[in-house]
């Protein structure tokens, strides 16, 4: 009698150690190959999109914190941005520094996050996870002196920053900016040139340039593919346009390459970081705006780069102060609609490490 | 920017680990009279076995059971003294039996408590964390706390499963754990059972443990399982290969498959045969790794893919004892490859000195370091890298090895020169030709180092698919 097979289901989360969050993937396999998979999201979903119609701009900061929780600088960051552009309020000229030093800092805290667990991912036992938590540990700590939250920062302003930083600040910085290339340098020279990790990351996951923007792709994941566009440089807000810094795009467009751009981004953020602190003016952290602002009737679609990509912001208002309509691009949902292409016909492992190079927040898919 | 000094927001977390009493503070406060009587029995307890040394080894007492050097003399005599007074020959097998299982189980046992302490305060020191140091000194009651956890919990018989099967496999994997120890020498007498096919008794043994996975896989009635089963047992299959030939070379070059044997031709030639046949010590230390599900090599439980593997399903005390199996493989693996590779309870005339079982016993640690270390330093590899490991590049190569070592076997077995000169002969030649043949069959294969991985271009540019084009091919 031949022996006869039959695909089957396997069912990937919502709770499994390499799904990054309450998200599910229903793959149907035919012993290690992957024939079909779907992605089933909305376990995490709090209804954040209509609460916020009920909240003023200023009170709808927080929840930015809660979509991309790895991120939270950048989402209070392209919040505060589109209400400027919708209210016509403008920001001092120190807390547009401010801005970009935070952001920077938080790109590096997530893309340490991202890289970390992709090398988790593709089975370090989180060695490379907590060495990057260093880093990303002592970027948490400038947080919390500055505004008291680690993770749920609840910073940006319209208008400016909430709070200026203490003076201790300043040499912490310093000397976390002169560690971090040192740093970086480490885990080039530990997981770059490691057999097993090329092996598993090169020619794995290959989103080719014309794939990446037809499924409208942004960030490292666009990057890695080799089209260079990042938001700082195409429109550049805040004052991105006075710093110096490269963007850093992929050749092949495949795992490693996804990785070796956060790395290479987190150098760049450094330099930022570095032109940032000298060239900071004293002045007022915040300019003093009405609690409760009512913009003209209009609509207004405003978009930052995040660590995952470009997250937007399209308000709605109608003259009241609470947004009429407030949606959300979030990257990681739209980077996620590859993983599909990407995975069916590889295998299970490739398929882990693939999803984890894409640096998913499920908190920012589900909103 | 002010000169003001650097301070850093103490979380609640951190002020409470610097309010905790630390191990040194502790040490600190005892009281000097007890750290006196401490000392003294120390200093007693030295002295003591200095005297004891110093007969056995002037002479005045030849070893006899009391002799601590060597446990096996304990055991030889009671027999000697058993067979003196005329005792049933069954009565005296069992009491022997009965201590060697006793000194197994208690090894094993023992381990079982320290062994995870062991790993994760040595992965902690790896991943710049402080590891378990709440429960006892230094954290050692860890394991204790963490089995009393496990056998609190529920065990849950998941729906579909098959009641039966699902309960043998964590019983069933005990027993090759625990019988692979038999044929490993301790010291020069001192084997639980000094089998004249040892070689053979291992590899047959070792291939027991599949059975139970593939079992617990299949029973549990999950995907997850059946894929870690699956597996497992493709990988044992694959990796009991290149294992054999292994063992096959030390075997042809000592002629003996006696393991106590072995280890004397080490001692006798004070010679390491990892020095002679580098790419076997090698081959078996790989495809141990593969055996006993350790990094980077375990696939068959990995974490990130298919959650835990064979033993997804199983709850409480019966995941608790597939966890410990794998830690005693690993020092078990760790005492096989001291005995075949390292020299045994041999250590270059220094068995003369220190009892051999605490010779072998550090070497198995040294193993085990080794596999802790690989644990938490590499990734891991992909079930397809892993095959096309065994089958495309260890197989052939040991395949090589062994036809080279027949040569040798003979050539040491006929000539009359001095063994160190043969043997160092021997040595250059098995490095030499294991270097040129893993380069040759590398090339062969089509395989190449990645000297330098691509980078990642910087550009100043900003664009979209035109962009990308002009990055790709600069004009």
């Amino acid at each position: 009698m031949p022996a006869s097979t039959e695909p089957y289901v396997l069912n990937i989360g919502p709770q499994h150690p390499s799904t990054h969050g309450v998200f599910r993937l229903r793959v149907v396999m035919d012993g290690e190959v992957i024939r079909d998979l779907d992605m089933i999201v909305g376990y995490l979903h709090r209804s954040m999109e209509k609460l916020a119609e009920e909240r003023t701009y200023t009170q709808n900061i927080p929840f930015t914190d809660r979509a991309d929780y790895l991120a939270a600088m950048s989402s209070n960051l392209g919040l505060a941005l589109a209400a400027e552009r919708l209210t016509g309020v403008v920001p001092t000229e120190r807390s547009q520094y401010l801005r970009v030093i935070f952001a920077e800092l938080q790109r590096i805290a997530s893309h340490a996050m991202a890289n970390g667990t992709l090398i988790s991912d593709a089975g370090a036992w989180q060695t490379p996870l907590l060495y990057m938590f260093r880093e990303r540990e002592k970027i948490l700590d400038l947080f919390e002196m500055t505004c008291g939250a680690r993770l749920t920062t609840n910073y940006m302003r319209i208008g400016g920053v909430s709070f200026d930083p203490p003076p201790e600040f300043w040499p912490a910085l310093a000397e976390l900016v002169a560690e971090l290339p040192e740093r970086i340098d480490e885990y080039f020279e530990l997981l770059t040139d490691n057999e097993i990790f090329l092996g598993r990351t090169r020619n794995v996951g290959i989103i080719s340039p014309e794939d990446a923007i037809n499924g409208s792709l942004t960030g490292p994941a666009l990057r890695g593919s080799g089209v260079p566009w990042d938001l700082r440089k195409a429109e550049p807000y805040c004052v991105y346009d006075r710093f110096d810094f490269d963007i850093p795009v992929g050749t092949v467009g495949d795992v490693y390459d996804r990785f070796m751009v956060r790395m290479e981004e987190t150098k760049q953020s450094v330099r930022i970081l570095q032109q940032a602190m000298a060239e900071i003016p004293s002045g007022p952290h915040k300019n003093d705006v009405a609690l409760a602002l009512r913009p003209e009737p209009g609509e207004i679609y405003s978009r930052v780069e995040s660590p995952r990509g470009e997250i937007g912001f399209y308000l709605v208002s109608d003259g009241t102060p609470a947004p009429y309509r407030f949606h959300l691009r979030a990257p990681s949902m739209i980077n996620l609609s590859l993983l599909r292409e990407m995975g069916v016909g590889s295998s299970l492992p490739n398929a882990v490490v693939t999803l984890g190079s894409l640096d998913i927040v499920v908190g920012e898919i589900d909103r | 920017m002010s000169d003001q000094p650097l301070r850093r927001p103490a979380t609640p977390m951190l002020q409470q680990i610097a309010a905790r009493p630390t191990m040194r503070g502790t040490l600190l406060g005892v009281p000097l009279g007890v750290k006196v009587i401490g000392a003294l029995f120390g200093l007693a307890f030295l002295a003591l076995n200095a005297a004891i040394a110093y007969v056995v080894i002037d002479g005045r007492l030849d070893g006899k059971w009391y002799d601590f050097r060597d446990l096996g003399n304990a055991v030889e005599s009671l027999r000697g003294w058993t067979e003196d007074e005329g005792f049933h020959p069954g009565v005296i097998y069992g009491i022997s039996a009965l201590l060697g299982g006793l000194g197994i189980l208690s090894l094993v046992g023992v381990w079982l408590i320290i062994g995870p302490w062991v790993e994760r305060r040595v992965i902690a020191k790896f991943q710049i964390r402080v590891g378990p140091n709440r429960n006892g000194p230094f954290g050692l009651f860890q394991s204790i706390a963490d089995a009393l956890k496990l056998m609190q919990k529920e065990v849950i018989i998941p729906r579909g499963a098959d009641r039966f099967l699902y309960f043998v496999p964590p019983v069933m994997i005990f027993v090759p754990a625990l019988l692979g120890w038999g044929p490993i020498p301790w010291a020069e007498k001192m084997a639980y059972i000094d089998l004249d096919v040892g070689i053979l008794f291992t590899i047959a043994i070792s291939s027991l443990g599949v059975l139970a996975v593939f079992l617990a896989g299949w029973a549990s009635n999950n995907h997850y399982s059946l894929l870690g089963a699956m597996r497992t047992v493709a990988m044992m299959v694959s990796y009991e290969i290149p294992i054999s030939l292994s063992l096959l070379s030390v075997a042809m070059l000592t002629s003996s498959m006696r393991l106590s044997q072995i280890v004397a031709w080490q001692g006798h030639y004070h010679v390491w045969i990892i020095a002679i046949l580098p790419f076997a010590a090698f081959a078996f230390l790989f495809a141990s790794t593969a055996e006993i599900n350790r990094t980077p090599n375990d696939i068959g439980e990995a974490e990130s893919e298919i959650v835990a593997g064979f033993y997804t399903e199983y709850s409480g005390m019966k995941g608790g004892l597939f966890m410990a199996v794998e830690l005693g493989n690993a020092i078990l693996v760790g005492a096989l490859m001291s005995t075949f590779f390292l020299g045994g309870y041999t250590m270059f005339g220094l068995e003369e000195w220190i009892p051999g079982y605490i010779i072998l016993l550090t070497k198995i640690l040294a193993v085990y370091f080794l596999f802790v270390w690989l644990r938490a330093t590499l990734p891991r590899f992909r079930l397809d890298q892993l095959m096309g490991f065994a089958w495309k590049f260890l197989i052939p190569i040991s395949m090589v090895q062994v036809f080279v070592v027949a040569i040798e076997a003979s050539v040491f077995a006929r000539v009359t020169a001095p063994a160190l000169f043969t043997l160092g002969a021997f040595a250059i030649v098995n490095l030499s030709i294991t270097i040129l043949l893993v380069k040759l069959w590398a090339d062969r294969l089509g395989y190449a180092v990645i000297q330098h991985p691509t980078k990642p271009v910087l550009t100043q540019a900003v664009g979209g698919l035109r962009a990308a084009e002009r990055i790709r091919k600069p004009a």
